[in-house]
């Protein structure tokens, strides 16, 4: 107990301090939780097709890992520690569970299109590796930054892939036509292109995030692991 | 304040407090949420069936904004009618009440005889006078329930539009059913023989599909494939006696 005393009477660190703002930071390059932990991946695979869909995904996991952060944080001094990992998953099952319903009632043509996705947050390991590696055992401040920080880093990841498949896998961005009428064949269709159904497929994702890691620890060795 | 963290009592208290807290949240949620999503489907509902009717250009075009006007100004909801399982009309249920029933729910519900079971039927009439019918239909796949729309052409026969809708079915292989490539696959097909008997239609996998009474399936989505192949056969065999009795 003597312990948890004396970090109460530490001076209180501002939000935005420097230690804290690395936190929102460092996850969105050097310590990003889909290129270096490589978590999350099984999202980024499935629902990359399309800028949207993506967009929506990173919004839904923001909101759960943000707030599933803050909550961990506050309940870490109260959490039994034999029943830690399923109190965990109750407030991640309970988080995904409002989003669910709330995308079904106010943006309820996301909600079909993610489907069985929402779902899925739960298993994203971002979350529990968040809840586990972090809020059990910082402040509720740090664990909002932390969170901010890490869905930040899965978003732009996330919607970098879904970008790059969607231009090249659909020829549109956000539902709109980039490059011409596909059907009708106007535009650059007219010259022969064509789009790449390959980009539309799951495996595309994998070589997009692999591209993408590998251009990352081109340009900073220090990530490179010797093996 | 000397609480031991590790004892039994106090894990049991933790997790029942959290396990009523939790709870009392998302019923509060559910509960709040419940006439936004109510609303949603009715408007999807509206969406599904002027899809099966409109050419797939057009059908595009279809959008919650636009549904509710769209659907008034093509399905007259006069026009309309209820069956029951053997193809009566049920005279009590016209207009508005028409489109409140629910027939996912009552394919739900074992307690309720088949005889009790409603069938509605939408129609729609073009410049041109020549009908569109719209037959709901809803079954079961791998994982949960499929349901669809299945449009008819002005001869009572031919499907000249459809729509399949899944709630939990897997993504990229039975949740298939719900794209254009499988739909067209339907589109052409006759729902019952030159004297009007109904037809078994049969969800093939050896790419024979273009033959009468023969459509293809989805690979990998085997189970969900066949269960749109049961609820169109047992879906659409009210509406076959009905449209005899029109003949």
């Amino acid at each position: 107990m003597s312990e948890v005393a004396e970090k109460v009477k530490a001076p209180r660190e501002s939000l935005f301090s420097k230690k804290n703002r690395k936190l929102v930071t460092d996850p969105l390059t050097d310590n990003n939780p889909i290129t270096i932990q490589v978590l999350g991946i099984c999202s980024a695979l499935a629902i990359t097709v399309q800028v949207e869909q993506a967009f929506w995904m990173s919004v839904s996991v923001l909101f759960v890992l943000v707030l599933g952060n803050m909550v961990i944080s506050m309940l870490r001094n109260m959490i039994p520690s034999r029943i830690r990992i399923i109190v965990q998953l109750v407030v991640v099952a309970s988080l995904v569970i409002i989003v669910d319903l709330m995308l079904a009632a106010f943006v309820p043509d996301v909600s079909e299109k993610l489907s069985v996705f929402v779902g899925l947050i739960i298993t994203n390991c971002i979350i529990m590796g968040r809840f586990e590696a972090f809020a059990m055992g910082n402040k509720v401040g740090p664990s909002l930054m932390d969170g901010l920080g890490n869905s930040f880093g899965y978003a732009w990841i996330l919607i970098l892939v879904a970008v790059v498949r969607e231009l090249f896998g659909s020829g549109t961005l956000w539902g709109f036509p980039i490059f011409g009428d596909y059907i009708a064949g106007d535009g650059l269709y007219s010259l022969g292109y064509v789009n790449n159904n390959m980009m539309i497929l799951p495996p595309m994702a994998l070589i997009i995030v692999g591209i993408i890691i590998w251009v990352q620890r081109a340009r900073n060795k220090a990530l490179i692991e010797d093996h | 304040m000397a609480i031991n963290k590790d004892s039994n009592g106090y894990t049991f208290g933790f997790a029942i407090a959290l396990v009523v807290v939790v709870g009392a949240i998302l019923a509060g949620v559910a509960m709040a949420t419940k006439p936004f999503q109510e609303k949603n489907e009715a408007v999807k509902k509206k969406m599904d069936i002027l899809k099966a009717i409109l050419p797939k250009n057009e059908a595009e075009k279809v959008t919650r904004k636009n549904a509710t006007a769209m659907f008034d100004e093509m399905v007259k909801l006069e026009d309309a009618v209820v069956l029951d399982i053997n193809g009566k009309v049920k005279e009590d249920i016209t207009g508005d009440a028409i489109l409140d029933i629910d027939i996912k729910k009552e394919y739900r519900d074992k307690t309720l005889k088949d005889k009790d079971k409603s069938f509605p039927l939408f129609i729609s009439t073009d410049a041109d006078g020549k009908k569109s019918y719209v037959i709901p239909v809803v079954g079961k796949g791998l994982w949960g329930p499929v349901w669809g729309n299945i449009c008819l052409d002005d001869d009572m026969r031919t499907i000249k539009g459809a729509t399949f809708d899944h709630k939990t079915e897997t993504p990229g292989l039975g949740a298939e059913i719900k794209q254009a490539f499988f739909i067209d696959r339907w589109i052409g097909e006759q729902i019952t023989d030159d004297s009007g008997n109904p037809i078994t239609f049969e969800i093939v996998k050896d790419n024979s599909g273009s033959e009468p009474v023969k459509v293809d399936g989805i690979t990998g989505g085997t189970i969900t494939s066949k269960g749109v192949e049961e609820m169109v056969n047992r879906g659409l065999k009210p509406y076959i006696e009905y449209f005899k009795t029109l003949k």
